[in-house]
């Protein structure tokens, strides 16, 4: 059966409270998921307090501003701080998100609260491993798949056709939407989850490319696509505003087309 | 190297590749149907929801005489009969997705699909030789 609680070396067990910063005259809660994986402990949660006088308004500045001034062995992945690459995301005040594009005065009770995205292994603190969501983005061949004769100039497209990849193309693969999907919870070595499906969605939908049946073939399973059951927790997640689940409805209604 | 489910811990070390892990047996080209069957007979049900409630409101405290008086009527046993086709489809389809979606365990899935064919074909065939029964007037 699948787990519904966590296993035992997952279970959270106290946490440290850092002194609060000398002289800061405004102060913020931050309360934030912690594991080594090389101490043999089981995680806690550490409570810092940021002197938001001192930092940026989004989340993510709270955690670089512990990590400066408070507590170097805090772990997260981030890079372009404005929510273009999809490292910082992690889950924030109950939801997946990024922490750049999160500020920490939009989460309005109490403290900030912190964890790694949901259902995946912890590296380390805030890092999940990913390895198995970017090997679905893989399985789904992202890239154009042609076999006619590469023309001299571009592959060619309708301004019309174009349009079609609008609420696909932007997906920056977060992970966001993946890991707050209860099906993929409980089934992600076999269902590719929201994030791969959008993007195979992207692939077939582009009119430049000549393998749509084969990447019809490909995803026609019962756990591959059929494991989504619309619960729509990857739309509310996607931090970049696009809505997996009809991505998903229209690759449905595509193989649905293709056999009746 | 892989992980899993527990933190961090390589407990299962696999040595095949994410991709391969992925890609696994292959996609079973199937789906599809029983996605489309799901919907049909779902509509199906919508539509044959108020009938068979009304049918089965007529019947409520009435003695067998008049129940078989009433499905005699071939309208009527013909809207019983499909909304128990329907429902039984619906039902099997829906329970083996609950099934493929928290049991884990290969051995138990089947047999936890297989009994849920058992099950829901016990139940329409049970449904269709009492509304026969009663619609014949035997």
């Amino acid at each position: 059966m699948v787990e519904f609680a966590l296993p035992k070396n997952s279970k959270i067990t106290g946490g440290k409270t850092w002194p609060k910063p000398a002289g800061a005259t405004e102060l913020r809660e931050f309360k934030v998921y912690r594991w080594n994986p090389d101490d043999g402990k089981n995680p806690s949660v550490d409570t810092y307090y940021v002197d938001t006088n001192d930092c940026g308004p989004m989340v993510l500045d709270g955690l670089i501003w512990i990590k400066n001034h408070i507590d170097p062995s805090l772990t997260f992945r981030r890079s372009c701080r404005e929510g273009v690459c999809g490292s910082c995301a992690m889950n924030i005040d109950g939801q997946n998100t990024l922490a750049c594009t999160k500020s920490m005065h939009d989460v309005k009770d109490g403290a900030v609260k912190i964890n790694p995205l949901p259902h995946q292994p912890v590296v380390k603190d805030l890092v999940p491993d990913l390895t198995n969501f970017y090997a679905q983005y893989a399985s789904v061949e992202p890239w154009l798949k042609t076999t006619s004769p590469t023309p001299q100039k571009e592959w060619r497209q309708s301004h019309e056709d174009r349009e079609k990849l609008d609420g696909l193309y932007e997906c920056i693969l977060c992970a966001c939407c993946s890991t707050s999907c209860p099906s993929y919870w409980w089934n992600s070595d076999r269902y590719l989850g929201p994030a791969a499906l959008l993007q195979a969605n992207r692939w077939v939908s582009d009119s430049r490319d000549e393998a749509t049946g084969e990447r019809l073939d490909n995803l026609e399973d019962p756990f591959r696509l059929y494991r989504c059951h619309t619960i729509m927790n990857c739309a509310k997640a996607c931090p970049k505003g696009l809505n997996p689940a009809e991505a998903i409805a229209e690759l449905k209604l595509k193989l649905v087309e293709r056999q009746i | 190297m892989s992980f899993d489910e527990s933190h961090g811990s390589p407990k299962r070390p696999s040595m095949r590749t994410p991709l391969g892990r992925v890609r696994n047996l292959g996609a079973a080209h199937s789906g599809t149907t029983d996605f489309w069957r799901q919907r049909i007979t779902g509509v199906a049900m919508t539509l044959l929801m108020i009938p068979a409630l009304v049918i089965i409101m007529m019947l409520l405290g009435r003695n067998q005489v008049y129940a078989a008086q009433t499905l005699s009527s071939i309208p009527v046993a013909v809207i019983l009969l499909l909304f128990i086709f329907a429902s039984a489809w619906h039902m099997k389809i829906g329970m083996q997705v609950v099934i493929e979606d928290y049991v884990h365990n290969e051995k138990l899935k089947l047999t936890a699909i297989m009994l849920n064919n058992f099950f829901s074909v016990a139940v329409a065939l049970a449904s269709t030789y009492a509304i026969l029964k009663l619609s014949s007037g035997v």
